[in-house]
């Protein structure tokens, strides 16, 4: 094992890559933090390498969970590293990859729909909380029905709303726009 | 405490604007957190929850940045933990109990329309603070805005919800949310009344002018008070002075409770 506090040369960087590609989100096993946007870089710094990560939800408990879970990792393989929090650009849904969204389907959460379109300004965050303003229909992930209702506005987690599907009759979680 | 990737071109907000709004959002959260376990219904058990969460999250990230301007061994535990009643810049509309408040100080029940009225109002002002923070010359202060108008665009959609489900609902409800805002809308009269940190803030280009964003509070208000057929209160009476230090009698109880175990074991880890 190399001396811990070295710096990290390309084939360490390249490495924490491929052993951080596969890193699951403690809260939702079944996808990457990579796919869901929240690991955004790995490089090299001047006394071990550097691991970036933008967090969700500000009160999110798994993002402590997350840096644990990083550093972990590294360690079991023989890198020494860090963990660096990013703030901007907020982390956005959008950023969750199209294979991240199936993934989450078939663990039977709803996906969230984009919110790129959504724009800031007193008006429009105004409209947004407006009840006239609903989300837009969400699809079942158990049965594909659109015929859904919101039950609650905060569902298991904050990032998430509960919703019932009025066809199959299933509760599920809709993964909300952020 | 993670590390932040916290660079600092100047100017940096003054830090008690920064303790302003950090203090808002970790007494809102304190008081919201008192319903976990206490909910009326298991979903907004979990709902007020998860916005105390948010509003926690926030307030850490506003403690780490004002806690790095101010050097001197601060962390966001010091700034959160060992600072007292006259230090706590929050509006007193944050740290009131949710009860009527001629019923009692410290003990009583807890009562959803307080807390649904009161989670609108802030609400409603922070969609718009935070919304002009993305703008801030303070760089770090923008980033924490930008996340935090994500977060509290929810909080308004579900407290307003339930403002006009319960004005709009039985005769009960209405009566509760009525007497709710009776009580409470007069408090958001300090939102108008600039404090010096407030003030420097907009002069060095960190900090909002509050009183371009009055307009906008009072549609967000009237629209929801209308579609909940619930009547505004007239303004006047006392104006609080909460975020200049003067609080009202319930700050220190809040404090009892959110500060007894980090003084009891002072510097310990979990």
């Amino acid at each position: 094992m190399a001396a811990l506090t070295s710096q990290p040369n390309a084939t360490d960087v390249a490495r924490a890559w491929v052993l951080l590609d596969a890193l699951t989100d403690p809260e939702i096993p079944v996808v990457t933090l990579r796919e869901l946007g929240i690991l955004r870089d790995v490089r090299a710094g001047d006394t071990g390498l550097e691991v970036v990560i933008t967090p969700t939800y500000s009160g999110c408990p798994a993002m402590g969970q997350i840096e644990d879970d990083v550093k972990a990792l590294l360690q079991a393989h023989g890198l020494q590293g860090r963990v660096v929090t990013q703030l901007a650009p907020a982390w956005t849904t959008d950023w969750m990859s199209e294979v991240a969204k199936d993934k989450l389907r078939a663990y039977g959460i709803a996906p969230p729909h984009a919110c790129a379109s959504e724009k800031t300004g007193a008006a429009n965050v105004v409209q947004f909380a407006a009840r006239g303003a609903k989300p837009e229909v969400v699809h079942c992930p158990q049965c594909g029905s659109s015929n859904t209702t919101e039950t609650s506005h905060f569902g298991s987690t904050a990032c998430k709303a509960l919703y019932r599907c009025l066809a199959c009759m299933e509760p599920f979680d809709y993964f909300k726009p952020y | 405490m993670n590390t932040l990737n916290t660079q600092h071109p100047t100017p940096n907000a003054p830090v008690d604007y920064l303790l302003h709004l950090a203090d808002n959002a970790l007494i809102l959260g304190q008081r919201n957190a008192e319903w976990c376990g206490h909910g009326p219904i298991l979903e907004e058990d979990i709902a007020l929850s998860n916005n105390s969460l948010d509003l926690i999250g926030q307030a850490r990230m506003l403690y780490q940045h004002a806690a790095t301007l101010q050097g001197g061994g601060a962390t966001e535990d010091t700034l959160a933990y060992f600072r007292d009643v006259p230090d706590f810049r929050n509006y007193t509309l944050c740290e009131l109990p949710h009860m009527p408040l001629m019923s009692a100080t410290a003990q009583g029940d807890r009562d959803f329309a307080m807390t649904m009225a009161r989670n609108f109002l802030y609400s409603s002002l922070m969609v718009l603070v935070w919304d002009q923070l993305q703008n801030s010359k303070d760089a770090h202060l923008a980033a924490i805005a930008a996340k935090s108008l994500k977060e509290v665009r929810y909080h308004l959609r579900h407290s307003r919800d339930w403002l006009v489900r319960l004005g709009d609902g039985t005769d009960a409800s209405h009566a509760k949310a009525q007497t709710a805002l009776d009580q409470l809308l007069p408090y958001t009269q300090e939102f108008w009344a600039n404090s010096p940190h407030e003030t420097a803030a907009m002069a060095n280009g960190t900090g909002v002018d509050l009183a371009a964003l009055q307009n906008d509070w009072n549609q967000i208000v009237d629209e929801a008070l209308q579609e909940a057929t619930l009547k505004r209160p007239a303004d006047g009476g006392f104006v609080p002075t909460g975020k200049q230090g003067l609080h009202s009698e319930h700050l220190g109880f809040v404090l009892a409770e959110m500060q007894s175990l980090a003084r009891t074991h002072p510097q310990a880890t979990w």
